[in-house]
C-alpha cells in the first residue's frame, strides 16, 4: 500500500453532496495531479462531519485544517498554498477553527461545535473512506466481531450489551440488551436480524449519515447480533430516497462478502451470517417495527397489534431482532471498550450518547452527538451556536411527529429518555428542530399533524380519521375560523388517540398538538378569540390595511384587486373589505406609495 | 387453562383465547366492529378496547390474548369515552343514508351506534365521495359506506384465496379496491359474495333485481315462473325472526304465490335431474377413459375460480349446467311446448343463496341460439325476503304451500345439495344403484358431510370397485386440493367443490348473520341440520326415484347424456386470465 | 476469505496510511515547504522522509509539511517534534541525510547533532 503525506477529506454526506462536494472532489484531483502531488496527497470522500450548515467541508490531514463552504474556485488556492507550500489558507477555514489569540489553528476537538460532543456512533464519520473496508479495518473495524467470535459466548455478548445500559435509539428507548435476550431465548428454526433504516422524521438524517459515513459499523454490529441471538440472515430496511446510503451499504456488503466477513464460515469460526438490503418506498409508518416487517415480506406496510412480539413472531413469523441504525452503531464500541466504559457516559437511566440532527432556527445546523444528560441549553447554545440574527428562542421540537415542543422554561432539562417524556415530548430518533419568536406554535402543530395525516397508514380508525379531524380543526384555527371549544376538542381527540390508536405512531401522533397546547395555550387562544397570530405567521389571520395618511387615492390597488374588495373615491383614502379579501397581496405589491400594510 | 379477572369476575379459559371471547364466557359482550371471529382479527376499529391493569394504553380485546392473572375492565369511563369517540369518528366518515340503505336495520354500525348511545357526532369533517362500482353482475361496491374494517379483504384473501381486493392508498384516503383500482368485474372476482355476508354495513351488497322482477310480475303478457334453491328454505325464516336452521319450505311456496308468481317450481327438481346427468357422465367417463377426476359444476363461484386460477382443470369439470339453469332450460323448452307458450313470454326467476348465480345466468353459454336465457333473473334469499316485506306478507303466519307439479317433485338427494358434501352424497346414492343394479339401503355417506374439515376424502366401494372421492368447500380449500392433485400428492375419481365455505347454505346470498351471533352460533351446523332433516323426512331419497324426472326423460329428453339432454342441460367453460386485457 | 491474521495484516498496512488522521501522539517530522524551502530542494527531502518512514514501518511518525520556518537561508529545514522532548531542527537537509536522521534520531532517539541548526550556527560563527 502506498502512503501519502497528506489526506484531503471531502465530505460526501448528503448535505455537502447537494452543496457541491462532488465537484470539489474532481477539482481537487485535477489540481493535485496538475501540481504533481498525486503520489503524495490522497483525496478521500468521507461521511458527514456534522456541520452541514457550513458545507461543503474539506479537512486536510495531518494538520486537521477544517475548510468550510469550499467552492470549486477555492481548490486551486488550497492545493497550491496548503498542499504544495504547506501554508494553511486561513481565510477559507471554518471561522471557529482559528484560535483568536494565537492565530493558530485548532484541532477539530477544540472547535466549539465539536468540543462538547462525544462521538461514538459517529466515530468514523468524516474520518474514513466509507467505501474502503481497509480503512474501516484500520480504525479498529471488525476487532469487535473477532473478539465476539473467538472469545465470547452469545450469552456473554448479550450480557455486555445489557450491562452497557444501551437503549434503542429509534425512539422508544427499549433496553437493547433485553431485546437481544428475548430473541436469543425465543424458539425458532430460523431467526432474523433487522436494521431499521427507515428514518422518516421531518428534518432527521442521523441514520442516513451513519450509513453514508460508516456503513460497515452497522454491518459488523448486525453480524455480532446474529451471533448473539443465533441468526444467519439479516435485512437492512432503508429508504429508497437515500441513494447514497443505499449505494454505500451495498458496496460495503459486497466488500464484507469478499473478505468473508459476511457469508459462510466467517473468520473460519464456523459462524454463518449474510445480509441483504431492502428498499422502502418512503412510507413513514414502515419505520414502525411490525409494518417494516410486513413491508419486507412484500405486503402493504401496516402495523399489527402486539403480542405476538417480533422477538417471538416477527419477519415471516420467525423470531426477529430489530434495532435502529444508531443503536447498532454503538455496539462495536461497547464490545471493544466494555460495558463499564459505555455506562460511565450519560445519566443513570440513559447511557451513552445520542445523535441529533439540529435544524430550524439555529446557527450550527447539522449533526451532533452529545453525551446523554447534557442540557438542552448546552446543546442549542454551546454546540448549536445559538439562535441566528439575535432572535429569541421559543421552543425546540424533539421526536419528530411523535414528539413535542419544549419551551424556554424547560431549557435546562437534561436530555435523556425519561426527562423528555416527563415534559410531554420524547427522545425520538434525534430530530431537533429549533423555533424562534417568529414561529407560530399553532402553525407548527398543524405542520406536524399534516405530516401525520399524510403518513397514517389508514388501518385503525382513531389514527385514520382522528388525525384528519384534528388537522381540520387546526386548519380552521390558523385560518381565523377557530371557535370556542376547539382547543378542548383537540385535547379530547388527542388524548383518545394516545390511548386507543393501534400502533406507536398513532399513539404519539397527537404529541405535537398536545405539547403546544400545554406550553403555548395562549397562542391558540389568541388565534381563536382575538383572531390574531402573535408570531405573524398565519396568513388567514393577517389583514391588509390601507394607511389612510399615506393613501393618495390613486385607485391602483382597487384596479389590481382580483376580487374587487377595495373601494374608494378621489381625495378619500381607499378601504379594503376584510370579509372579501383573499389575502393575495396584490394591492400591497402594486401600491406606489407604500400605503398598504400587512399585520 | 388461563385464569383471569374480567370486571371482577373470575374467568378460566383456554390458552390463546382472546379477551373478547373470554368476556363472552363471563356473559359480557364487548362491542366490536371489525372483528369477525376466525376470519378478521386485526384490531383496527378500536371499538372493542378494554382497560387492562398494568398496561399503558387501552387494548383491543379482539386481538389481545389472555394471560394468567390478567385483570380486565370492559366498562370504565375511559373505555366508554374512547369507544364513543371511535364511533363518532367512524360515523363522521360514513355515508349515513341509513333510511335508504340496503342494510337498514341489519347494520352492525347502526346497532353499535344505538347501543353505545351516540347522540351527536362532534367531529364532522371531510368525507371523500366515490362512485359506486356497478360493474359486476353480482356485487355492488359502495365505498362511501365502507368503514375499512377489512373483513371483506380477510375473507377474500385468507378464506377464499381469491384476493382481488385490498386496501389501497394511505390514511384518510384509504379505500378497498381491486388492483390499480380496476372495476371488480375486470379482475378475477368469482362473485361468491362472501365479502357481502362479511360486511357489517352497506358497502357491499348484491346487485338487486327486485324491481325487474316486480315489473315482470306486473306485466300481463309475461308468465313469471319462480324456483327456489335447496338452501333457501333453511335460511329464509331468519329474515323474519325465526331461529337459524328453521325449515320454511311450505311458507316459502305460499309467499312466492302471494307475491304473484304464476308457477312455483323447485330447483330441487333440477338437482335430481343434475344427479342423473352428472351420475351418468361420471359413469361414462370412467367406462370410456374420460378425463378424471371429474369435478362438480353446480357452483358458479367455483367455476369462475377454476376458469381464472386453474384453467388446466376446466376439462375436469362436469359439463352439466347447475340445477336452476337446467330447470330454466326445461321451462323454456319442455314446459313452453307443453303449454303452448312462446318462451319469449316466459320469465324465469331463481331464488338462490348465491350472488354468483346472477353472473352465471348472464353467461353467454346460458343463452340459446334464439337469444333466450335459461334464467332471466336471480334473486338472493335476502332479496326475496325484501320482496315479501314489500308485499306486506306476514311470513311467519303463512300456511304451508305446495310446489306446482311439473317441476315440483324432489327427493332427499336434492335437498342435501345445499350443504357441502351433498352433491357428492346424492351422486353416490344414484351411481351405486345404477352400477350395482340394486336399491341399496345404506345411503348415508357421513364421511363427506360436515364442515369440520376443508377437504374431506373417502374411498367408497361400489360393486367391487373403489371410488376415490374428495369434497372441498370454499375456494381456499379447493386450491389446496387442486395443488395436491397438481403435485401428484393426491388422486381421485370424483370431486365435489362448492365455492362457499360450508356450501350453499352459507352462501353469499343468504341472510346476513351479525358477527356477534356468528361468534357464538354455528350457522353452518344449524342450517345443515335442517337440510339433512328434510332428507331424512322424505320417502324418496335418491334422485333416480324422482318420478317426474324419469318421466321427463321418457317423454322428452330421451337418454341421460343423450343428444337432447346435451343440447339443453350441458355447457362448456372458458379459460380466463386474472385481469381483463 | 480472510482469516483473523489476514485482517490484522490489512489493518496494520492501512494504518500506515491513515495514521495521520488520528490524534498526533508520536513523532512529527515537519518539512518547511514554503517557496523558499521548495526552491532550496525541500521536495526530495520530503519524499525521502516518507519513503524512509514507510520502509521501516514506523507507525507513530507523521511526516508533515509547514510553511516558512523563518530562516530561509538554511532551507531545506526539517523539524522533529518528539513528545516530551525539545524540538530538534535540522537545516540544509538533503535527501541522503534523511536515512541517518530517521535511524539515529527517530528510531534510536539520538539526534544527529551535526545536522542541527545548532551545529550550523556554530559553523557560521567560526567562519
Amino acid at each position: 500500500m502506498e502512503t501519502f503525506r497528506s489526506h484531503v477529506m471531502i465530505c460526501g454526506g448528503t448535505g455537502c453532496h447537494s452543496s457541491g462536494s462532488g465537484d470539489l472532489i474532481k477539482a481537487f484531483e485535477e489540481q493535485i495531479k496538475g501540481n504533481g502531488l498525486d503520489k503524495e496527497v490522497k483525496v478521500v470522500r468521507t461521511g458527514c462531519f456534522g456541520l452541514c450548515e457550513v458545507g461543503p467541508i474539506v479537512v486536510i490531514y495531518p494538520e486537521g485544517a477544517f475548510y468550510s463552504r469550499v467552492k470549486a474556485e477555492d481548490v486551486k488556492e488550497i492545493v497550491e498554498e496548503h498542499l504544495l507550500k504547506g501554508r494553511i489558507v486561513k481565510h477559507l477555514l471554518y471561522h471557529d477553527s482559528i484560535n483568536e489569540n494565537s492565530g493558530d489553528i485548532k484541532s477539530l476537538n477544540e472547535v466549539n461545535f465539536y468540543k462538547k460532543q462525544k462521538r461514538i456512533a459517529l466515530k468514523n464519520c468524516g474520518i474514513i473512506d466509507p467505501e474502503n473496508i481497509d480503512e474501516y479495518l484500520a480504525f479498529d473495524g471488525y476487532k469487535a466481531l473477532t473478539k465476539v467470535l473467538t472469545e465470547m459466548t452469545p450469552e456473554e455478548v448479550i450480557k455486555t450489551v445489557k450491562d452497557s445500559g444501551l437503549r434503542g435509539r429509534g425512539g422508544a428507548g427499549f433496553p437493547t440488551g433485553l431485546k437481544w435476550d428475548f430473541c436469543y431465548k425465543a424458539k425458532g428454526d430460523k431467526k432474523y436480524v433487522l436494521c431499521n433504516a427507515d428514518e422518516g422524521d421531518p428534518g432527521a438524517f442521523m441514520d442516513r449519515s451513519v450509513l453514508e459515513g460508516d456503513p460497515l459499523a452497522v454491518i459488523e454490529a448486525m453480524t455480532i447480533a446474529g451471533y448473539a441471538i443465533g441468526s444467519d440472515q439479516g435485512f437492512i430496511y432503508v429508504r429508497a430516497e437515500y441513494p447514497i446510503a443505499v449505494q454505500r451499504l451495498q458496496h460495503a456488503i459486497k466488500q464484507a462478502r469478499e473478505y468473508g466477513l459476511l457469508g459462510k464460515n466467517i473468520l473460519e469460526t464456523g459462524f454463518d451470517f449474510d445480509l441483504e438490503v431492502r428498499l422502502g418506498a418512503g412510507a413513514f409508518v414502515c419505520g414502525e417495527e411490525t409494518a417494516l416487517m410486513r413491508s419486507i415480506e412484500g405486503k402493504r406496510g401496516e402495523p399489527r397489534p402486539r403480542p405476538p412480539f417480533p422477538a417471538n413472531q416477527g419477519l415471516f413469523e420467525k423470531p426477529t431482532l430489530l434495532n435502529n441504525v444508531e443503536t447498532y452503531a454503538n455496539i462495536t464500541q461497547i464490545i471493544l471498550n466494555g460495558a463499564d466504559w459505555f455506562s460511565a457516559i450519560g445519566t443513570e437511566k440513559s447511557k451513552g450518547t445520542k445523535v441529533f440532527a439540529l435544524g430550524g432556527k439555529i446557527n450550527n445546523t447539522g449533526l451532533v452527538e452529545i453525551p446523554m444528560g447534557m442540557t438542552l441549553r448546552e446543546v442549542l447554545f454551546d454546540v448549536g451556536g445559538g439562535i441566528p440574527n439575535g432572535k429569541k428562542f421559543k421552543a425546540a421540537q424533539t421526536g419528530g411527529p411523535s414528539g413535542g415542543c419544549i419551551p424556554t422554561s424547560k431549557l435546562d432539562i437534561p436530555i435523556d429518555y425519561d426527562s423528555l417524556v416527563s415534559i410531554g415530548s420524547m427522545m425520538g430518533s434525534g430530530g431537533l428542530i429549533v423555533m424562534d419568536e417568529d414561529n407560530c406554535m399553532v402553525d407548527i402543530a398543524r405542520f406536524f399533524m399534516e405530516f401525520i395525516v399524510e403518513e397514517s397508514c389508514g388501518k385503525c380508525a382513531p389514527c385514520r380519521i382522528g388525525t384528519k379531524r384534528m388537522k381540520e380543526i387546526l386548519d380552521r384555527i390558523v385560518a381565523g375560523k377557530g371557535v370556542e371549544g376547539d382547543i378542548e376538542k383537540l385535547e379530547e381527540l388527542g388524548n383518545m388517540l394516545k390511548e386507543s390508536a393501534l400502533c406507536g405512531l398513532g399513539q404519539t401522533a397527537p404529541n405535537p398538538v398536545l405539547s403546544t397546547i400545554r406550553y403555548f395555550r395562549d397562542e391558540y387562544e389568541a388565534h381563536i378569540k382575538d383572531k390574531r397570530c402573535p408570531a405573524g405567521v398565519c396568513k388567514g389571520l393577517m389583514r391588509y390595511t390601507i394607511i389612510a395618511d399615506k393613501c393618495k387615492s390613486c385607485g391602483i390597488c382597487a384596479k389590481n384587486c382580483p376580487v374587487s374588495c377595495i373601494s374608494g373615491e378621489k381625495k378619500v383614502p381607499y378601504v379594503i373589505d376584510q370579509d372579501k379579501c383573499i389575502k393575495c397581496g396584490q394591492c400591497m405589491e402594486k401600491c406606489p406609495f407604500g400605503a398598504i400594510e400587512l399585520k | 387453562m388461563v385464569n383471569l379477572k374480567i370486571d371482577g369476575k373470575d374467568v378460566s379459559v383456554a390458552e390463546g383465547t382472546k379477551v373478547i371471547e373470554a368476556a363472552r364466557m363471563a356473559n359480557i359482550t364487548v362491542p366490536s366492529l371489525c372483528y369477525l371471529k376466525g376470519i378478521n382479527e386485526i384490531g383496527s376499529c378500536r371499538v372493542c378496547v378494554v382497560e387492562v391493569k398494568g398496561m399503558r394504553t387501552l387494548q383491543a380485546s379482539c386481538v389481545l390474548p389472555v394471560s394468567e392473572g390478567m385483570e380486565v375492565f370492559t366498562n370504565t369511563a375511559k373505555v366508554r369515552a374512547s369507544r364513543k369517540t371511535s364511533m363518532e369518528l367512524i360515523l363522521s366518515d360514513h355515508d349515513r343514508q341509513c333510511l335508504t340503505c340496503v342494510r337498514n336495520q341489519n347494520c352492525e354500525l347502526q346497532t353499535l351506534s344505538e347501543e353505545l348511545g351516540i347522540g351527536e357526532i362532534r367531529y364532522e369533517g371531510e368525507q371523500i365521495l366515490r362512485a359506486k362500482d356497478l360493474s359486476s353482475a353480482s356485487i355492488v361496491r359502495d365505498q362511501n359506506k365502507c368503514i375499512l374494517c377489512r373483513r371483506c379483504v380477510a375473507v377474500c384473501q385468507n378464506v377464499q384465496k381469491v384476493g382481488v381486493i385490498e386496501a389501497t392508498n394511505r390514511g384518510f384516503n384509504t379505500t378497498i379496491e381491486p388492483a390499480f383500482e380496476m372495476n371488480i368485474a375486470d379482475v378475477a372476482c368469482i362473485n361468491c359474495g362472501q365479502c357481502v355476508v362479511s360486511c357489517p354495513v352497506g358497502a357491499l351488497s348484491e346487485k338487486s333485481e327486485i324491481d325487474e322482477v316486480w315489473d315482470a310480475i306486473s306485466d300481463s303478457t309475461k308468465q313469471v315462473i319462480v324456483q327456489p334453491a335447496p338452501a333457501v328454505r333453511v335460511a329464509l325464516g331468519e329474515e323474519f325472526g325465526m331461529p337459524i336452521g328453521t325449515v320454511v319450505t311450505g311458507k316459502l311456496v305460499s309467499a312466492l304465490r302471494d307475491i304473484g308468481f304464476d308457477q312455483i317450481f323447485d330447483t330441487n327438481f333440477g338437482a335430481d335431474l343434475t344427479i342423473i346427468e352428472e351420475g351418468y357422465e361420471l359413469i361414462n367417463r370412467i367406462k370410456n377413459g374420460g378425463k378424471l377426476p371429474m369435478i362438480t359444476s353446480c357452483s358458479p363461484g367455483w367455476i369462475k375460480y377454476c376458469e381464472h386460477q386453474y384453467p388446466e382443470f376446466t376439462e375436469n369439470l362436469s359439463s352439466c349446467k347447475s340445477p336452476h339453469q337446467m330447470v330454466g332450460a326445461m321451462i323454456k323448452s319442455y314446459y313452453a311446448e307443453k303449454n303452448n307458450i312462446d318462451p319469449k313470454n316466459i320469465v324465469v326467476v331463481s331464488i338462490m343463496p348465491c350472488t354468483a348465480k346472477k353472473f352465471e345466468a348472464n353467461r353467454p353459454e346460458m343463452v340459446d341460439s334464439k337469444g333466450i336465457k335459461d334464467v332471466d333473473y336471480v334473486l338472493t334469499t335476502r332479496e326475496l325476503a325484501r320482496m315479501i316485506k314489500q308485499a306486506g306478507i306476514d311470513f311467519v303466519k303463512l300456511p304451508e304451500g305446495e310446489f306446482d307439479p311439473m317441476f315440483g317433485e324432489s327427493t332427499g338427494a336434492a335437498a342435501i345439495f345445499g350443504a357441502t358434501g351433498g352433491v357428492m352424497e346424492a351422486a353416490l346414492r344414484t351411481v351405486a344403484d345404477v352400477l350395482t343394479g340394486q336399491d341399496l339401503q345404506n345411503i348415508d355417506y357421513e364421511a363427506v358431510r360436515g364442515s369440520y374439515s376443508g377437504v374431506k376424502e373417502a374411498t367408497v366401494n361400489i360393486g367391487g370397485r373403489d371410488f376415490r372421492v374428495a369434497v372441498a368447500h370454499g375456494t381456499g380449500n379447493a386450491k389446496a386440493l387442486l395443488d395436491d392433485i397438481k403435485a401428484g400428492k393426491a388422486n381421485y375419481d370424483f370431486i365435489e367443490i362448492m365455492g362457499c365455505p360450508g356450501g350453499c347454505i352459507t352462501g353469499g346470498g343468504q341472510p346476513i348473520v351479525p358477527s356477534r351471533v356468528r361468534a357464538v352460533e354455528d350457522v353452518f351446523k344449524a342450517r345443515s341440520q335442517a337440510i339433512y332433516s328434510i332428507d331424512k323426512g322424505l320417502p324418496k331419497r335418491k334422485s333416480h326415484q324422482n318420478v317426474s324426472v324419469m318421466n321427463l326423460y321418457k317423454d322428452y329428453l330421451g337418454e341421460p347424456n343423450g343428444h337432447k339432454a346435451h343440447e339443453l342441460l350441458h355447457t362448456h367453460y372458458e379459460k380466463r386470465g386474472l385481469y381483463k386485457d | 476469505m480472510k482469516s483473523i491474521k489476514d485482517l490484522e495484516a490489512i489493518r496494520n498496512k492501512t494504518l500506515e496510511d491513515v495514521n495521520l488522521r488520528k490524534d498526533r501522539k508520536g513523532t512529527r517530522v515537519v518539512v518547511g515547504m514554503a517557496t523558499c524551502g521548495i526552491a532550496a530542494g525541500a521536495r526530495p527531502v520530503l519524499l525521502a522522509l516518507m519513503d524512509e518512514v514507510q520502509k521501516r514501518g514506523l507507525k507513530d511518525v507523521t511526516v508533515a509539511q509547514t510553511g516558512c520556518i523563518g530562516v530561509c537561508r538554511l532551507e531545506p529545514m526539517v523539524e522533529v517534534y518528539t513528545p516530551g522532548e525539545e524540538k530538534v531542527t535540522y537545516v540544509s537537509v538533503t535527501a541522503d541525510m534523511v536515512p541517518r536522521i530517521v535511524t539515529e534520531h527517530i528510531v534510536n532517539g539520538n539526534p544527529v547533532m551535526e545536522y542541527t541548526i545548532g551545529a550550523a550556527e556554530n559553523n557560521t560563527d567560526k567562519k
